[in-house]
Protein backbone atom coordinates (compact mmCIF):
# COMPACT_ATOMS: atom_id res chain seq x y z
CA UNK A 1 0.00 0.00 0.00
CA UNK A 2 1.77 3.16 -1.13
CA UNK A 3 -1.07 5.64 -1.42
CA UNK A 4 -2.57 7.25 1.65
CA UNK A 5 -6.24 8.14 2.06
CA UNK A 6 -5.51 11.74 1.08
CA UNK A 7 -4.04 10.55 -2.24
CA UNK A 8 -0.46 11.29 -1.29
CA UNK A 9 2.20 8.65 -1.65
CA UNK A 10 3.59 7.22 1.58
CA UNK A 11 7.32 7.47 0.85
CA UNK A 12 8.15 5.19 3.77
CA UNK A 13 6.31 2.31 2.17
CA UNK A 14 8.35 2.42 -1.07
CA UNK A 15 11.29 0.16 -1.82
CA UNK A 16 14.65 1.91 -2.11
CA UNK A 17 14.49 1.78 -5.88
CA UNK A 18 10.95 3.18 -6.06
CA UNK A 19 11.73 5.80 -3.43
CA UNK A 20 14.68 7.11 -5.43
CA UNK A 21 12.52 7.25 -8.55
CA UNK A 22 9.82 9.07 -6.61
CA UNK A 23 12.38 11.51 -5.20
CA UNK A 24 13.58 12.30 -8.70
CA UNK A 25 9.96 12.94 -9.74
CA UNK A 26 9.46 15.16 -6.67
CA UNK A 27 12.66 17.03 -7.43
CA UNK A 28 11.49 17.53 -11.02
CA UNK A 29 8.21 18.91 -9.69
CA UNK A 30 9.98 21.18 -7.20
CA UNK A 31 8.47 19.52 -4.11
CA UNK A 32 10.98 20.52 -1.47
CA UNK A 33 9.30 18.95 1.59
CA UNK A 34 8.89 15.61 -0.16
CA UNK A 35 12.51 15.59 -1.33
CA UNK A 36 13.70 16.36 2.19
CA UNK A 37 11.53 13.58 3.56
CA UNK A 38 12.96 11.15 1.00
CA UNK A 39 16.50 12.11 2.00
CA UNK A 40 15.71 11.46 5.67
CA UNK A 41 14.16 8.07 4.86
CA UNK A 42 17.18 6.92 2.83
CA UNK A 43 19.53 8.05 5.60
CA UNK A 44 17.40 6.16 8.12
CA UNK A 45 17.81 3.10 5.88
CA UNK A 46 21.54 3.58 6.37
CA UNK A 47 22.36 4.85 2.92
CA UNK A 48 25.66 6.72 2.80
CA UNK A 49 24.98 10.47 2.46
CA UNK A 50 27.13 10.55 -0.67
CA UNK A 51 25.01 7.82 -2.27
CA UNK A 52 21.79 9.68 -1.41
CA UNK A 53 23.22 12.78 -3.01
CA UNK A 54 24.48 11.21 -6.21
CA UNK A 55 21.75 8.62 -6.86
CA UNK A 56 18.73 10.79 -6.12
CA UNK A 57 19.44 14.53 -6.03
CA UNK A 58 22.24 14.87 -8.57
CA UNK A 59 20.63 12.40 -10.96
CA UNK A 60 17.31 14.21 -10.58
CA UNK A 61 18.91 17.58 -11.30
CA UNK A 62 20.73 16.10 -14.29
CA UNK A 63 17.34 15.25 -15.82
CA UNK A 64 16.01 18.73 -14.95
CA UNK A 65 19.06 20.20 -16.69
CA UNK A 66 18.49 18.14 -19.84
CA UNK A 67 14.82 19.13 -20.02
CA UNK A 68 15.72 22.79 -19.50
CA UNK A 69 18.25 22.57 -22.32
CA UNK A 70 15.63 20.95 -24.55
CA UNK A 71 13.04 23.63 -23.82
CA UNK A 72 10.72 21.29 -21.89
CA UNK A 73 11.27 23.09 -18.59
CA UNK A 74 11.66 26.83 -18.13
CA UNK A 75 13.41 28.99 -15.57
CA UNK A 76 10.65 29.00 -12.89
CA UNK A 77 10.44 25.19 -12.89
CA UNK A 78 14.23 24.84 -12.73
CA UNK A 79 14.36 27.25 -9.78
CA UNK A 80 11.74 25.24 -7.93
CA UNK A 81 13.69 22.03 -8.57
CA UNK A 82 16.85 23.74 -7.38
CA UNK A 83 15.05 24.88 -4.26
CA UNK A 84 13.98 21.29 -3.59
CA UNK A 85 17.55 20.09 -4.06
CA UNK A 86 18.75 22.84 -1.75
CA UNK A 87 16.45 21.43 0.93
CA UNK A 88 18.02 17.99 0.51
CA UNK A 89 21.51 19.45 0.50
CA UNK A 90 20.87 21.24 3.80
CA UNK A 91 20.38 17.84 5.42
CA UNK A 92 23.26 16.16 3.61
CA UNK A 93 25.97 18.85 3.72
CA UNK A 94 27.09 18.33 7.35
CA UNK A 95 26.86 14.55 6.96
CA UNK A 96 28.95 14.58 3.80
CA UNK A 97 31.73 16.36 5.66
CA UNK A 98 31.53 13.91 8.58
CA UNK A 99 31.54 10.79 6.43
CA UNK A 100 34.49 11.82 4.30
CA UNK A 101 32.69 12.00 0.97
CA UNK A 102 35.05 12.30 -2.01
CA UNK A 103 36.47 15.81 -2.56
CA UNK A 104 36.74 16.90 -6.16
CA UNK A 105 38.45 20.26 -5.74
CA UNK A 106 37.93 23.86 -4.74
CA UNK A 107 36.21 26.66 -6.66
CA UNK A 108 35.94 30.41 -6.18
CA UNK A 109 32.98 31.88 -8.06
CA UNK A 110 31.33 35.28 -8.40
CA UNK A 111 29.25 37.49 -10.69
CA UNK A 112 31.39 40.20 -12.29
CA UNK A 113 31.44 43.92 -11.54
CA UNK A 114 28.33 45.83 -12.62
CA UNK A 115 26.18 42.73 -12.64
CA UNK A 116 23.82 41.67 -9.87
CA UNK A 117 22.40 38.52 -11.46
CA UNK A 118 23.09 35.34 -9.56
CA UNK A 119 20.48 32.75 -10.46
CA UNK A 120 22.78 30.85 -12.83
CA UNK A 121 25.75 31.22 -10.52
CA UNK A 122 23.75 29.83 -7.60
CA UNK A 123 22.68 26.83 -9.68
CA UNK A 124 26.32 26.19 -10.58
CA UNK A 125 27.32 26.41 -6.90
CA UNK A 126 24.67 23.90 -5.92
CA UNK A 127 25.66 21.42 -8.63
CA UNK A 128 29.37 21.84 -7.96
CA UNK A 129 28.85 21.23 -4.25
CA UNK A 130 26.78 18.20 -5.14
CA UNK A 131 29.69 16.96 -7.26
CA UNK A 132 32.04 17.22 -4.29
CA UNK A 133 33.60 20.65 -4.80
CA UNK A 134 34.20 23.10 -2.02
CA UNK A 135 32.79 26.36 -3.34
CA UNK A 136 33.59 29.86 -2.11
CA UNK A 137 30.84 32.21 -3.27
CA UNK A 138 31.91 35.82 -3.78
CA UNK A 139 28.35 36.91 -4.52
CA UNK A 140 27.52 39.64 -7.05
CA UNK A 141 29.10 42.79 -8.50
CA UNK A 142 32.73 41.74 -7.98
CA UNK A 143 35.66 43.94 -8.99
CA UNK A 144 38.88 42.19 -9.95
CA UNK A 145 40.32 42.81 -6.48
CA UNK A 146 37.76 40.45 -4.94
CA UNK A 147 38.78 37.62 -7.26
CA UNK A 148 42.48 38.22 -6.60
CA UNK A 149 42.00 38.26 -2.83
CA UNK A 150 39.94 35.06 -2.91
CA UNK A 151 42.49 33.27 -5.09
CA UNK A 152 45.27 34.24 -2.71
CA UNK A 153 43.28 33.21 0.36
CA UNK A 154 41.68 29.99 -0.83
CA UNK A 155 44.09 28.72 -3.52
CA UNK A 156 41.24 27.28 -5.62
CA UNK A 157 41.57 24.86 -8.53
CA UNK A 158 38.89 26.75 -10.40
CA UNK A 159 37.84 30.37 -10.80
CA UNK A 160 34.26 30.77 -12.02
CA UNK A 161 32.85 34.02 -13.39
CA UNK A 162 29.27 34.73 -14.32
CA UNK A 163 27.56 37.59 -16.21
CA UNK A 164 24.05 38.03 -17.56
CA UNK A 165 24.53 41.31 -19.39
CA UNK A 166 26.28 42.03 -22.66
CA UNK A 167 27.58 45.18 -21.01
CA UNK A 168 29.21 43.36 -18.10
CA UNK A 169 30.60 40.24 -19.76
CA UNK A 170 33.69 42.07 -21.12
CA UNK A 171 34.77 42.54 -17.49
CA UNK A 172 35.72 38.86 -17.45
CA UNK A 173 38.59 39.75 -19.75
CA UNK A 174 39.73 42.42 -17.30
CA UNK A 175 39.95 39.75 -14.60
CA UNK A 176 41.78 37.24 -16.82
CA UNK A 177 44.21 39.88 -18.09
CA UNK A 178 44.95 40.85 -14.49
CA UNK A 179 45.65 37.22 -13.59
CA UNK A 180 48.06 37.09 -16.51
CA UNK A 181 49.77 40.34 -15.46
CA UNK A 182 50.17 38.98 -11.94
CA UNK A 183 51.55 35.73 -13.39
CA UNK A 184 48.92 33.60 -11.68
CA UNK A 185 46.78 32.81 -14.71
CA UNK A 186 48.09 29.25 -14.90
CA UNK A 187 47.39 28.62 -11.23
CA UNK A 188 43.64 28.36 -11.82
CA UNK A 189 41.24 26.89 -14.32
CA UNK A 190 38.98 29.72 -15.48
CA UNK A 191 35.39 28.78 -16.28
CA UNK A 192 32.90 31.37 -17.50
CA UNK A 193 29.14 31.29 -17.95
CA UNK A 194 26.00 33.36 -18.39
CA UNK A 195 23.23 33.80 -20.94
CA UNK A 196 24.98 36.20 -23.36
CA UNK A 197 28.24 34.22 -23.51
CA UNK A 198 29.33 31.53 -25.92
CA UNK A 199 32.40 29.38 -26.58
CA UNK A 200 33.84 31.87 -29.01
CA UNK A 201 33.72 34.63 -26.40
CA UNK A 202 35.32 32.40 -23.75
CA UNK A 203 38.15 31.58 -26.13
CA UNK A 204 38.62 35.21 -27.13
CA UNK A 205 39.03 36.41 -23.55
CA UNK A 206 41.40 33.59 -22.61
CA UNK A 207 39.12 31.49 -20.38
CA UNK A 208 39.65 27.74 -20.23
CA UNK A 209 36.03 26.96 -21.02
CA UNK A 210 32.52 28.28 -21.44
CA UNK A 211 29.85 26.39 -19.50
CA UNK A 212 26.38 26.76 -20.95
CA UNK A 213 24.67 25.40 -17.84
CA UNK A 214 25.31 24.03 -14.36
CA UNK A 215 25.56 20.40 -15.45
CA UNK A 216 28.09 21.30 -18.12
CA UNK A 217 30.03 23.27 -15.50
CA UNK A 218 30.37 20.12 -13.39
CA UNK A 219 31.44 17.95 -16.34
CA UNK A 220 33.90 20.57 -17.56
CA UNK A 221 35.34 21.09 -14.08
CA UNK A 222 35.81 17.35 -13.58
CA UNK A 223 37.54 16.98 -16.92
CA UNK A 224 39.87 19.97 -16.54
CA UNK A 225 40.74 19.23 -12.91
CA UNK A 226 41.58 15.60 -13.81
CA UNK A 227 43.71 16.78 -16.74
CA UNK A 228 45.52 19.20 -14.46
CA UNK A 229 46.22 16.49 -11.88
CA UNK A 230 47.49 14.15 -14.59
CA UNK A 231 49.79 16.86 -15.90
CA UNK A 232 51.09 17.54 -12.40
CA UNK A 233 51.63 13.81 -11.82
CA UNK A 234 53.35 13.40 -15.20
CA UNK B 1 -0.86 40.64 -26.81
CA UNK B 2 0.36 37.16 -27.61
CA UNK B 3 -1.00 36.90 -31.11
CA UNK B 4 1.33 37.73 -33.95
CA UNK B 5 0.41 41.18 -35.20
CA UNK B 6 0.66 42.36 -38.75
CA UNK B 7 0.14 45.80 -40.15
CA UNK B 8 0.45 46.45 -43.87
CA UNK B 9 1.91 49.68 -45.14
CA UNK B 10 -0.90 51.97 -46.09
CA UNK B 11 0.79 53.55 -49.11
CA UNK B 12 2.41 50.41 -50.48
CA UNK B 13 -0.18 47.68 -50.64
CA UNK B 14 0.48 43.95 -50.87
CA UNK B 15 2.19 43.18 -54.14
CA UNK B 16 4.10 46.44 -53.90
CA UNK B 17 6.58 45.24 -51.28
CA UNK B 18 9.64 46.36 -53.24
CA UNK B 19 8.90 49.94 -52.25
CA UNK B 20 8.34 49.14 -48.61
CA UNK B 21 10.22 48.42 -45.43
CA UNK B 22 9.12 45.45 -43.36
CA UNK B 23 9.83 45.80 -39.65
CA UNK B 24 9.91 42.49 -37.78
CA UNK B 25 9.42 43.43 -34.17
CA UNK B 26 8.84 42.31 -30.64
CA UNK B 27 5.13 42.60 -29.84
CA UNK B 28 6.10 44.82 -26.91
CA UNK B 29 7.04 47.52 -29.42
CA UNK B 30 4.00 47.34 -31.68
CA UNK B 31 2.18 50.35 -30.22
CA UNK B 32 5.25 52.56 -30.27
CA UNK B 33 6.19 51.54 -33.83
CA UNK B 34 2.70 52.28 -35.13
CA UNK B 35 2.75 55.64 -33.35
CA UNK B 36 6.11 56.52 -34.93
CA UNK B 37 4.83 55.43 -38.36
CA UNK B 38 1.87 57.75 -37.96
CA UNK B 39 3.89 60.66 -36.60
CA UNK B 40 6.63 60.44 -39.23
CA UNK B 41 4.50 59.53 -42.22
CA UNK B 42 6.41 56.28 -42.71
CA UNK B 43 3.51 54.98 -44.76
CA UNK B 44 5.76 52.54 -46.56
CA UNK B 45 6.50 50.72 -43.31
CA UNK B 46 4.89 47.33 -42.76
CA UNK B 47 4.98 45.72 -39.35
CA UNK B 48 4.98 42.09 -38.31
CA UNK B 49 5.34 41.23 -34.64
CA UNK B 50 6.28 38.17 -32.66
CA UNK B 51 4.52 37.54 -29.35
CA UNK B 52 5.86 39.72 -26.55
CA UNK B 53 5.81 36.79 -24.14
CA UNK B 54 8.98 35.58 -25.87
CA UNK B 55 10.58 38.09 -23.47
CA UNK B 56 10.67 35.23 -20.99
CA UNK B 57 12.18 32.68 -23.39
CA UNK B 58 14.45 34.81 -25.60
CA UNK B 59 16.52 31.86 -26.83
CA UNK B 60 13.54 30.88 -29.00
CA UNK B 61 13.53 34.18 -30.88
CA UNK B 62 16.43 33.69 -33.36
CA UNK B 63 14.97 30.53 -34.89
CA UNK B 64 11.52 32.06 -35.13
CA UNK B 65 12.94 35.13 -36.83
CA UNK B 66 15.00 32.97 -39.18
CA UNK B 67 11.79 31.23 -40.31
CA UNK B 68 9.98 34.53 -40.84
CA UNK B 69 12.96 36.03 -42.69
CA UNK B 70 13.00 33.06 -45.05
CA UNK B 71 9.29 33.53 -45.70
CA UNK B 72 9.31 37.31 -45.99
CA UNK B 73 12.59 37.41 -47.89
CA UNK B 74 10.88 35.70 -50.80
CA UNK B 75 8.32 38.49 -51.02
CA UNK B 76 10.82 41.05 -52.21
CA UNK B 77 10.56 43.77 -49.59
CA UNK B 78 12.69 46.82 -50.31
CA UNK B 79 14.27 46.28 -46.93
CA UNK B 80 13.67 44.29 -43.77
CA UNK B 81 14.63 45.63 -40.35
CA UNK B 82 14.60 43.75 -37.05
CA UNK B 83 13.13 45.73 -34.15
CA UNK B 84 14.78 43.68 -31.44
CA UNK B 85 17.81 44.54 -29.36
CA UNK B 86 19.84 41.62 -28.01
CA UNK B 87 16.99 41.10 -25.54
CA UNK B 88 18.65 38.23 -23.68
CA UNK B 89 19.38 36.23 -26.84
CA UNK B 90 23.05 36.14 -25.97
CA UNK B 91 24.18 37.31 -29.41
CA UNK B 92 22.39 34.30 -30.95
CA UNK B 93 20.54 36.66 -33.29
CA UNK B 94 23.76 37.92 -34.89
CA UNK B 95 24.32 34.94 -37.25
CA UNK B 96 20.70 35.22 -38.40
CA UNK B 97 21.17 38.91 -39.17
CA UNK B 98 24.34 38.13 -41.09
CA UNK B 99 22.71 35.30 -43.00
CA UNK B 100 19.91 37.55 -44.23
CA UNK B 101 21.87 40.80 -44.44
CA UNK B 102 19.55 42.65 -42.08
CA UNK B 103 20.13 44.90 -39.08
CA UNK B 104 18.64 45.15 -35.59
CA UNK B 105 18.18 47.83 -32.96
CA UNK B 106 21.24 48.74 -30.91
CA UNK B 107 21.81 47.84 -27.28
CA UNK B 108 20.98 45.05 -24.92
CA UNK B 109 17.30 45.74 -24.26
CA UNK B 110 14.36 47.97 -25.16
CA UNK B 111 15.14 49.93 -21.99
CA UNK B 112 18.40 51.01 -23.62
CA UNK B 113 17.03 52.30 -26.91
CA UNK B 114 14.03 53.98 -25.28
CA UNK B 115 16.35 55.83 -22.93
CA UNK B 116 19.17 56.25 -25.45
CA UNK B 117 21.82 53.53 -25.37
CA UNK B 118 24.67 55.63 -23.99
CA UNK B 119 22.55 57.33 -21.33
CA UNK B 120 21.07 54.01 -20.27
CA UNK B 121 24.45 52.30 -20.04
CA UNK B 122 25.89 55.19 -18.00
CA UNK B 123 22.96 55.13 -15.61
CA UNK B 124 23.05 51.37 -15.32
CA UNK B 125 26.78 51.35 -14.65
CA UNK B 126 26.24 53.85 -11.82
CA UNK B 127 23.51 51.70 -10.29
CA UNK B 128 23.15 48.13 -11.55
CA UNK B 129 20.45 47.33 -8.97
CA UNK B 130 17.59 48.86 -10.99
CA UNK B 131 14.85 46.80 -12.59
CA UNK B 132 13.16 48.55 -15.52
CA UNK B 133 9.63 48.71 -16.85
CA UNK B 134 8.44 50.35 -20.05
CA UNK B 135 4.84 51.37 -20.79
CA UNK B 136 4.22 47.96 -22.30
CA UNK B 137 5.74 46.07 -19.39
CA UNK B 138 3.83 48.18 -16.88
CA UNK B 139 0.61 47.42 -18.75
CA UNK B 140 1.36 43.69 -18.89
CA UNK B 141 3.28 43.30 -15.63
CA UNK B 142 0.82 40.75 -14.35
CA UNK B 143 0.88 38.40 -17.32
CA UNK B 144 4.53 38.75 -18.35
CA UNK B 145 6.27 39.10 -15.01
CA UNK B 146 4.08 38.22 -12.05
CA UNK B 147 2.47 35.17 -13.66
CA UNK B 148 4.89 34.72 -16.56
CA UNK B 149 7.85 34.22 -14.26
CA UNK B 150 5.89 31.96 -11.94
CA UNK B 151 5.78 34.36 -8.97
CA UNK B 152 1.99 34.33 -8.63
CA UNK B 153 1.99 30.57 -8.15
CA UNK B 154 5.25 30.39 -6.21
CA UNK B 155 5.75 33.62 -4.23
CA UNK B 156 9.08 32.31 -2.92
CA UNK B 157 10.50 32.91 -6.40
CA UNK B 158 10.09 36.68 -6.03
CA UNK B 159 13.23 37.11 -3.99
CA UNK B 160 15.13 34.58 -6.07
CA UNK B 161 14.56 36.84 -9.09
CA UNK B 162 14.52 40.25 -7.48
CA UNK B 163 16.41 39.90 -4.20
CA UNK B 164 19.45 41.79 -5.51
CA UNK B 165 17.46 44.70 -6.96
CA UNK B 166 16.73 47.82 -4.94
CA UNK B 167 14.63 49.99 -7.29
CA UNK B 168 12.05 49.67 -10.01
CA UNK B 169 12.60 52.40 -12.60
CA UNK B 170 9.60 53.08 -14.81
CA UNK B 171 10.84 54.37 -18.17
CA UNK B 172 7.70 56.09 -19.38
CA UNK B 173 6.96 56.59 -23.04
CA UNK B 174 3.62 58.37 -22.61
CA UNK B 175 3.65 59.59 -18.97
CA UNK B 176 0.22 58.01 -18.62
CA UNK B 177 -1.07 58.31 -15.04
CA UNK B 178 -2.84 54.96 -15.05
CA UNK B 179 0.36 53.21 -16.13
CA UNK B 180 2.33 55.08 -13.48
CA UNK B 181 -0.08 53.75 -10.88
CA UNK B 182 0.41 50.22 -12.22
CA UNK B 183 4.18 50.58 -12.20
CA UNK B 184 4.12 51.94 -8.66
CA UNK B 185 2.01 48.96 -7.57
CA UNK B 186 4.40 46.59 -9.37
CA UNK B 187 7.31 48.07 -7.42
CA UNK B 188 5.45 47.51 -4.16
CA UNK B 189 4.68 43.89 -5.09
CA UNK B 190 8.33 43.26 -5.91
CA UNK B 191 9.45 44.96 -2.70
CA UNK B 192 11.39 47.66 -4.58
CA UNK B 193 11.63 51.42 -4.33
CA UNK B 194 9.94 53.29 -7.17
CA UNK B 195 11.30 55.87 -9.59
CA UNK B 196 10.13 57.35 -12.89
CA UNK B 197 12.20 58.56 -15.83
CA UNK B 198 10.39 59.91 -18.86
CA UNK B 199 11.85 58.81 -22.19
CA UNK B 200 9.10 59.62 -24.69
CA UNK B 201 9.78 58.10 -28.12
CA UNK B 202 12.53 60.48 -29.21
CA UNK B 203 15.53 58.22 -28.66
CA UNK B 204 13.71 55.25 -30.22
CA UNK B 205 12.77 57.40 -33.22
CA UNK B 206 16.38 58.50 -33.67
CA UNK B 207 17.70 54.93 -33.86
CA UNK B 208 14.89 53.82 -36.16
CA UNK B 209 14.88 56.73 -38.58
CA UNK B 210 18.06 55.83 -40.51
CA UNK B 211 16.64 52.38 -41.18
CA UNK B 212 13.32 53.71 -42.39
CA UNK B 213 13.65 57.21 -43.74
CA UNK B 214 16.40 56.29 -46.23
CA UNK B 215 13.71 54.46 -48.16
CA UNK B 216 12.06 57.68 -49.18
CA UNK B 217 15.20 58.86 -50.94
CA UNK B 218 17.46 56.58 -52.95
CA UNK B 219 15.70 53.23 -52.76
CA UNK B 220 12.23 54.54 -53.42
CA UNK B 221 13.47 56.47 -56.46
CA UNK B 222 15.09 53.30 -57.75
CA UNK B 223 11.89 51.42 -57.18
CA UNK B 224 9.95 54.08 -59.07
CA UNK B 225 12.26 53.99 -62.05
Amino acid sequence: MTEQSNGEIDLNSLSDEDLVKQMMDDLYDGLKDEVMEGVRILLAREWEPYRVLTDSLMEGMRIVGIDFRDGILFVPEVLLSANAMKGGMEILRPLLAETGAPKSGKMVIGTVKGDIHDIGKNLVIMMMEGAGYEVIDLGINNPVENYLAAIEEHKPDILGMSALLTTTMPYMKVVIDTLTEKEIRDDVIVLVGGAPLNEEFAKAIGADAYCRDAAVAVDTANELVARRHNRAAG
Amino acid sequence: MDAALESSPSAASRGDEGRSVLVLACGALAGELLELRRANGWDYMALRCLPAKLHNTPRRIPDLLRGILAEEGARGWGRIFIAYADCGMGAALEPVLKEYGVERLPGAHCYAFFRGVETFEDEHARDPTCFYLTDFLARHFDSLIWRGMGIAEHPELRDTYFGNYTRLVFLTQTADDALKARAREAAARLGLEYEERHTGLGAFERVLAPHLSGMTAAEKVTADE
